[in-house]
């Protein structure tokens, strides 16, 4: 029964560790909810909840800032908070547009990065921009900090790896050189309260006409959030010719695992997707 | 925008008062509760000592009933227990065939129907009862595939010249043949069904409920409960929309929550969550629509075999009337000199389908649009000129033989919105080389106003006006559902009697209070129960006209009331106030109803399926621009310019909120609504996977406003309420095919359908059973 199970609101990081030292069992922790109060109406896996840990009120998690070349997103930074920022504005226009493309405005009120991230569903948005960007993750709990990179986070199936004792803190990403770029699109089900049939982001950028640094992540597509390696290959040294891209796209359709769901068939899924690197990578070059 | 049309062509109509308020757009009378929260919703009501009532469903398609166990081991007190031996009637939801059970007792025929009831004060305990009991069944093979089906609800077959067809097609330039298919829709009315039964000292039940239909859900009860009229009254409360699902669904939750209140002796409140609701209630029927047509070589039809295949779910419910309106509409807005259509409802096990907006038209029209299109595209002709030349025209007869006499604009509506959607240069534009393809698309729909054949005839339909100290009080069992009726009844009733629209109230449906005007249905309300009200309010009108002659002096055929004040000429006689009041103090209440009746010389022949199927049509057409993106396969509609013929506008501005409203409905018909079965339940009973379309999914519209008057309607109004569901889907699916010459005979459009027949190459065909209706992809 939703109404008896337990709630802490912790009003500092220090009190939510406090919680953590000892982790009742079935513990969940509660950001901005829009994914977990659904799945509580939906019953998924409630009886498996015996205790919430909210931190909707630790504000030392709600930021957004600059350090070392870093760009540091805090796990409360909501897509709101995305959306309007300058900084991300005018360092990773990408992430703000998508922000802006993620439910309505009121989700974009309430959910959060570090909500997207550690619900680690295939299709949530930011993960794939994440990946390409090369983000790492900063994780922590009351035995210490560490940190993991974004494609190493995203173990299996909406599965993570973080500790029952950890919190997801902070995502930090890499500035984009001069010549680089961080591009994606999404393909949902509708103009807005829309969820990904896929996604594809691309980082990277030319050198002397050639394709340098290049990333490749794709949502929506595998089981995980997936960073897409060959495709990575087969692009990188590369002009973007159209035997470039069409290496690129064969690696790409070769490595992601669609399936057929509501949203539609894995075949579908893989020439979309395909169809989508081809038109996003001359956006890298130019 | 509204437009009028050109004058003229409106042919005035003598009428004994003047429009005042008819043509305006004063508030809606509910708007203000609504928008400042203060309407109360059937969940906002608590009764007192009320319990909430639960439905426990079955978990299999088609299976015999072995078991309903109560687990023995649980503690059941507090919890009201009801299966279909505690019921006192028949147990049957009363409609048309009486074939649904309230609660299935022997078999179980669909996924998530009824099979027990529970009631208890606590919500939390009543969800963990609900896990204690366990149906055991024997599984039978269940029928998925209406193409396979060998149940038939009810089969229809009518002919117009049918003698000539053989010459048709051996004379044909070209024989066109396609195949078309539409799935399940769903209403998605904001507020989910709910009502509250509460057991009354005489052994009744008073009935609170989110409804269409009173009298329909009066009728059920009594049959369930075996009551007689006077001891089941039914209160319609607040609605927060209906489109037809709740028509017939709540008589069965009414029915559950009786049964329940009669067990416990308390007040029973069920309201469905949405998903319960998007698994259970009915839906808009699937079905399969094949066109055979001979041409001539300009485009002239030479004529038509149409077969029409409707999937009715587990049970008959409303399907045989879905069925004739979707029959008689098959032929579209077109003249045919010989034509035949055969057209079936079958039985399969899943939830049974129902009323929706259009009520069988948008699927038929669906197909003999984009008929057209294909059509055309065979012939190489202009699909605007191929509709010219064979729409329908006054003095046409309709494949039923109709006469068509009154109100028929078909040309000018396909007229204002070629000019208007500036068709001629938007089809001659470049669709792009790119990525993105824009295309431009047309449909031409006639919608029959009111019931469909005899049913006008058998209801007589009754409402009525009463006298107020200030006014009058409209009683009608039509519902408010969001659509306006208590507005337009007032401004209709008011212009009759001469009074500022605040002397008029709306009694609010009770059919203990107010007579049976039948359902809320059919875009009957305006034009049947609105023109009844007229009657009635003019007659009360005479009567006090009279009343203030004889008191006051004067003739009481040149006394009239206006502005509230009755006058002969130019000499003020007495306020409505006083003639009122003192009529009232000499000789009581006075209560006038009246009752509906057909315009003469309006013939039905239910049997041959012959004659005037309504007494009037309503005529649209719509223009739709979409761009397709080929990466990804979606179409965005990019704007729609629709006009749309409604006799008049009693009130323009909920006109064009029907218009509109409909149309965004209608674009989610035509590219994402989709109830996805599997294994006859429904996969996606929620909103993030039945997607509806969003602000950002609905295009700029532009509306033309035609007001051709229809001579028998209150002030010349047809109906408007289902109209506008019926043009955007085939308009959508042509402006894809100009787009990217993939014709794609299914609805929805989703890009995976697109891609497929884009795959095809050609214009590929849907064949009936090549996957079962409904099956997931
Ligand atoms: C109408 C609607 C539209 C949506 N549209 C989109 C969309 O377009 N794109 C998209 O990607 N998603 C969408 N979502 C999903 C959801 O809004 C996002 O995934 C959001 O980012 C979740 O953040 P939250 O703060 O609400 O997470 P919560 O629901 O609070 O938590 C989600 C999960 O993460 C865990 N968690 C949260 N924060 C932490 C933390 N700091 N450390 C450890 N664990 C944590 C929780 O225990 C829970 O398991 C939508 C949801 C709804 C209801």
């Amino acid at each position: 029964m939703i109404s008896r199970i337990p709630v802490t609101s912790a009003r500092s990081l220090p009190e939510a560790y406090a919680l953590l030292e000892k982790p009742p069992p079935g513990l969940r922790v509660l950001a901005g909810g829009t994914d977990l109060m659904v799945q509580l109406q939906a019953r998924v896996g409630l009886e498996r909840i015996g205790h919430v840990l909210d931190i909707w009120g630790l504000r030392e998690l709600r930021f957004v800032d600059r350090a070392e070349g870093l760009l540091r997103l805090g796990a409360l930074a909501t897509y709101g908070d995305l959306r309007d920022s300058p900084l991300v504005r005018e360092r990773l226009p990408a992430l703000a547009e998508l922000s802006r493309e993620v439910g309505a405005r009121a989700i974009q009120s309430r959910g959060t990065l570090g909500g997207n991230v550690c619900n680690a569903s295939p299709a949530g948005d930011t993960l794939p921009l994440l990946i390409a960007a090369g983000a790492s993750f900063v994780v922590g709990g009351p035995r210490g900090e560490r940190r993991i990179a974004a494609d190493q986070f995203f173990v299996a199936y909406r599965r993570t790896a973080l500790a029952p004792d950890e919190l997801f803190l902070r995502a930090e990403l890499p500035e984009l050189a001069p010549h680089e770029r961080l591009v994606y699109r999404k393909v949902g089900t509708r103009r807005a309260q829309s969820i990904s049939r896929t996604l594809l982001a691309l980082r990277g950028g030319a050198l002397g006409g050639r394709l340098a640094g290049v990333r490749v992540a794709a949502g929506g597509v595998a089981p995980v959030p997936l960073r897409c390696r060959l495709a990575e290959a087969a692009l990188e040294g590369r002009p973007v010719d159209a035997l470039a891209v069409a290496a690129a796209r064969a690696a790409l359709e070769g490595e992601i695992r669609p399936i057929s769901d509501l949203r539609g068939s894995a075949d579908y899924r893989r020439e979309v997707t395909g169809n989508l690197l081809a038109r996003l990578l001359p956006e890298l070059a130019g | 925008m509204v437009i009028p049309a050109p004058p003229g062509k409106m042919g005035p109509v003598p009428l004994p008062a003047p429009e005042l308020l008819v043509g305006q757009s004063p508030p809606r009378l509910d708007g203000l509760d609504k928008l400042l929260g203060r309407a109360r919703y059937l969940d906002d009501l608590t009764f007192e000592g009320q319990l909430w009532g639960r439905t426990v469903r079955s978990t299999v398609a088609h299976a015999r009933i072995v078991l309903i166990d109560f687990d023995p081991s649980y503690d059941w007190s507090g919890v009201t227990r009801v299966t279909a031996r505690d019921i006192p009637g028949e147990n049957v939801v009363q409609l048309i065939d009486d074939d649904q059970p309230c609660l299935a007792w022997d078999v179980i025929r669909h996924f998530d129907e009824p099979v027990a009831l529970l009631a208890c004060a606590d919500r939390e305990k009543l969800e963990e009862a609900l896990r204690h009991v366990r149906v055991e069944v024997e599984p039978l093979p269940a029928v998925l595939d209406p193409a396979a089906s060998t149940q038939v609800f009810k089969h229809y077959r009518y002919e117009r010249e049918a003698g000539r067809l053989a010459e048709a097609f051996a004379r044909a330039h070209r024989v066109v043949e396609g195949s078309y298919r539409v799935r399940h829709q769903e209403q998605l009315y904001l507020e989910p069904n709910a009502v509250c039964a509460v057991p009354r000292a005489d052994g009744g039940i008073l009935l609170h409920g989110s409804m269409q239909c009173p009298f329909y859900v009066q009728r059920a009860l009594k049959r369930l409960l075996a009551l007689d009229d006077e001891r089941v009254a039914v209160v319609q409360t607040v609605t927060g929309g209906g489109f037809g699902g709740k028509e017939e669904y709540p008589s069965m939750i009414a029915c559950h929550a009786a049964l329940l209140a009669r067990a416990a002796g308390r007040p029973v409140k069920i309201v469905y969550g949405r998903g319960e609701d998007l698994a259970s209630t009915t839906k808009r029927h699937p079905g399969v629509v094949s066109h055979r047509t001979a041409v001539a070589a300009d485009g002239t039809l030479l004529g038509g075999e149409i077969d029409v295949l409707f999937d009715g779910g587990a049970y008959s419910t409303l399907s045989p009337v879905v069925l004739s309106r979707g029959a008689i509409h098959a032929p579209g807005a077109y003249r045919w000199p010989a034509c035949r259509v055969d057209a079936r409802a079958v039985a399969t096990n899943t939830p049974p389908n129902g009323a929706f907006r259009g009520f069988g038209a948008p699927q038929t029209l669906f197909a003999v649009e984009l008929h057209m299109d294909r059509i055309a595209r065979e012939l190489g002709l202009d699909p605007l000129d191929l509709r010219r030349r064979n729409a329908l025209r006054p003095g046409d007869r309709t494949a039923t033989g109709q006469e068509l006499r009154e109100s028929v604009s078909a040309l000018e509506v396909l007229e204002a919105v070629a000019e208007r959607s500036g068709w001629a240069s938007g089809r001659a534009q470049p669709k792009g080389d790119g990525p993105k393809r824009r295309g431009l698309g047309l449909s031409l729909v006639l919608h029959g106003a009111g019931f469909t054949g005899s049913g006008e005839v058998k209801l007589k339909a009754r409402a009525g006006v009463e006298l107020t100290p200030t006014g009058c009080r409209v009683l009608a069992a039509s519902t408010e559902i969001g659509q306006g009726t208590i507005t337009i009844f007032a401004q209709l009733v008011a212009d009759a009697l001469g009074l500022p629209l605040g002397a008029i109230e709306v009694a609010a449906p009770d059919t203990s209070r107010v007579p049976d005007s039948g359902p809320t249905v059919a875009s009957r309300t305006c034009m049947v129960v609105g023109g009844t009200l007229e009657g009635a309010a003019r007659a009360l009108h005479r009567r006090l006209a009279a009343y203030a002659a004889e008191v006051y002096g004067g003739d009481a055929e040149r006394i009239a009331c206006v502005g509230g004040t009755f006058r002969e000429g130019a000499r003020a006689i007495a306020t409505f106030e006083e003639v009122a009041r003192r009529q009232l103090a000499d000789r009581g209440p006075l209560v006038i109803v009246e009752q509906y009746s057909h315009p003469p010389g309006i013939e039905w022949d239910d049997d041959e399926f012959r004659g005037d199927a309504y007494p009037v049509y309503a005529w649209a057409a719509t223009a739709v621009e979409v761009e397709v993106d080929l990466d990804s396969y979606e179409t965005r509609v990019l704007r729609v310019v629709t006009a749309q013929d409604v006799g008049k506008a009693i009130h323009p501005l909920l006109c064009v909120g029907q218009i509109e409203g409909g149309t965004v409905q209608a674009l989610g018909y035509a590219l994402m609504e989709e109830v996805v079965h599997r294994d006859g339940r429904v996969a996606n009973d929620r909103l993030q996977s039945y997607l509806i379309p969003t602000a950002l999914d609905a295009p700029p519209i532009e509306t033309i406003l035609v007001e051709n008057r229809y001579p028998h309607g209150p002030r010349g109004a047809k109906g408007v309420g289902e109209l506008p569901m019926d043009g955007p889907a085939p308009a959508v699916a042509a402006a894809v095919l100009d787009a990217t010459g993939a014709l794609v005979p299914e609805l929805p459009i989703t890009p995976d359908r697109l891609r497929a027949a884009l795959k095809l190459g050609a214009a590929p065909t849907a064949s009936l059973g090549e996957t079962p209706l409904g099956a997931a992809e």
